[in-house]
């Protein structure tokens, strides 16, 4: 055996930051459970992620011990709930590195989050006064990529139909990159708004976002990133970024569902219009006219999802004792164990790069002939959770000319051992249709 | 639940060896269903000889269950008239309708009964019964009196006379 020695004063292989998985796993009961006779193998975080019981627990302690509404009581449980749903905007600030906590607005989930920035553009575009860069109309265009998830589509489809302007989009290379190569033409003076995904919830893969936010600065439009699969798995900072605007939720990151989150630039977030109407939103009502309050609240109407919100802070707390850095690395030498192990799987394609690097661990395949369908629900029978359909990027599906495909998708306490399982299942799914 | 309750030796010897696969002239109207989660297709075509089915053709594409019983319609209900193949429609949609607790009637339903364990995988009756709401939707556009009042199809729906 050959050893290669990494010279000295570069990073070595023991700098990387390490947990224990297994001690990991103990956090999370519904990993202990068997499906069909079998210990579940569950590798669909990329879909919902499990809850550990630090996030469980905080959950049934807000609701037995500090249950009030938020923002408009006196009494003292109304005032804990209102500290914790605000201490939770502080920790998702400081967990992406929010320049402030005002600028994390809660929505339900990335999708509302995406929306959200749609309708403030179509709201600034029909009424007078509405922020240039908001406007929208005939000629305007916005570019999006043909590897969006539909969250970060059919929003923007709809914002075209209501102002005439124009929806274009980056196409996708074979090896399941972004092409960027008409980067300078599709990025226009026209442009004004360019939204593209950070990690690909189908092929996994993990854009390099640098030329495009340069491009976008250029022509001086505004850049979102949805981030639902990257905050979850791999250390994002808004400032390094440099985006407008990220979306991502908080179901996908050991938290409930039903809370989101929309980050945007303080003054940007200022200049946008209200979109949801209601309480909490405004500064005075009359019933001639209202004012609305500043962000975050001016797009928080209603009674907000509080207890997912103070639970959000509560898997941020979680994420963050573990380390992002350590759970990006766990998850990349997860993934170069996984496409190792799965190119040994005769008749396997796997769509989206098949090396571990600008990559993630969400990895989507086709087994020659065999239906989606039939792979997970044999999968199913062994224990194996996998995720099969078209996972809402239909238009990735058509670019790789199937109707669907089957998807493994891991997290920081995913192990090489279901790694070995899924293999396994998958020669039972061969042996079954073979 | 053992999976080969779902993947009986019928039903993928039908998906394997489809019967009367592709899609043939003359026909009195077709209807192409998709089933949107999960993107399988198949399109039926119906052909008229007075009161009887003389040809039911068929494609598509997708998993072993949405065209394994694509092939078991055309098995069973080419050659009937019209009334009987809505009597087995009925009976195979009461089957799969059934979540595990119907006694297929194997007389009427032939290999069909062979999908009987499919009704317990709440997830895959869509699948079985995409072939059955497409060929509901081409008979009716052929101009047979389909009962009305039973079963809804969640499905989009094209259809288009010849």
């Amino acid at each position: 055996m050959t050893t290669i020695a990494i010279p000295p004063g570069m990073p070595q292989y023991d700098d990387v930051p390490r947990y224990d998985v297994e001690a990991v796993r103990a956090d999370f009961p519904i990993l202990g459970r068997e499906v069909n006779g079998h210990p579940m193998v569950y590798l669909d975080s990329a879909n919902t992620s499990q809850k550990p019981l630090q996030v469980l627990d905080v959950l049934r302690a807000h609701y037995e011990r500090h249950n009030g509404n938020v923002s408009r009581s006196v009494h003292t449980v109304g005032t804990e709930a209102t500290e914790a749903y605000e201490g939770a905007r502080a920790k998702v600030a400081a967990f992406i590195n929010a320049p402030s906590p005002d600028e994390v607005v809660f929505t339900k989930n990335s999708t509302e989050a995406i929306n959200l920035v749609a309708y403030a553009f179509s709201n600034a575009s029909v009424g007078a006064g509405g922020d240039p860069r908001f406007r929208l109309g005939p000629g305007d265009e916005i570019v999006i990529s043909e590897m969006e998830h539909h969250s970060n589509i059919v929003p923007w489809q709809l914002l075209c139909e209501r102002t005439g302007a124009t929806l274009r989009w980056f196409p996708v290379t074979d090896g399941g990159r972004l092409d960027e190569s008409g980067l300078e033409e599709l990025v226009n003076e026209r442009t004004k708004l360019v939204s593209f995904v950070h990690m690909s919830n189908i092929l996994g893969t993990v854009n390099a976002t640098a030329r495009i936010t340069e491009r976008v600065r250029q022509v001086g439009a505004l850049l979102l990133l949805d981030c639902s699969q990257s905050v979850p798995h791999l250390p994002v900072d808004v400032v390094d970024l440099d985006a407008d605007f990220i979306a991502f939720t908080g179901h996908k990151m050991c938290a409930p569902s039903g809370i989101g989150v929309l980050w945007g630039r303080a003054e940007l977030l200022a200049a946008m219009p209200p979109v949801f109407g209601g309480g909490s939103m405004i500064e005075t009502v009359s019933m001639s006219g209202s004012t609305y309050a500043p962000p975050p609240a001016r797009f928080e109407a209603g009674t907000p999802p509080i207890a997912e919100a103070v639970a959000l802070g509560a898997a941020v707390d979680y994420l963050t004792g573990i380390g992002m850095r350590a759970i990006q690395w766990h998850e990349k030498e997860l993934t170069a164990y996984a496409l190792d192990a799965l190119a040994t799987v005769p008749g396997l394609r796997i769509f989206g790069p098949t090396v571990p690097v600008g990559r993630g661990g969400t990895i989507s395949f086709a087994l020659d002939g065999i239906h989606p369908h039939d792979v997970g629900q044999v999968l199913d029978a062994e224990g194996v959770e996998v995720r099969v359909g078209h996972h809402c990027a239909r238009p990735v599906c058509v670019r790789f000319g199937v109707p669907a495909t089957t998807r493994a998708s891991f997290y920081l306490y995913t192990t090489t051992g279901e790694v070995d399982a899924l293999v396994r299942g998958l020669e039972q799914v061969r042996k079954v249709f073979g | 639940m053992q999976v080969d309750q779902l993947y009986q030796e019928i039903i993928l010897d039908h998906y394997k060896h489809p019967h009367g696969r592709g899609l043939r002239e003359p026909y009195a109207a077709e209807a192409h269903h998709v089933n949107p989660t999960c993107g399988d297709e198949v399109t039926i075509r119906v052909a008229l000889d007075d009161d009887t089915l003389s040809d039911v053709s068929y494609d598509g594409m997708g998993c072993s269950i949405s065209q394994a019983s694509a092939s078991v319609l055309h098995e069973l209900l080419t050659g009937r008239d019209t009334g009987q193949a809505f009597e087995v429609h009925a009976a195979f949609v009461e089957l799969m309708s059934g979540r595990g607790q119907v006694t297929p009637d194997e007389e009427l339903l032939g290999d069909a009964v062979a999908f009987a364990g499919v009704a317990r995988y709440p997830a895959r009756v869509k699948c079985a019964l995409l072939p059955w709401m497409a060929f509901k939707d081409a008979a009716a556009r052929a101009g047979v009196d389909v009962e009305a009042g039973d079963e809804d199809s969640n499905e989009r729906s094209e259809v288009k006379t010849a």
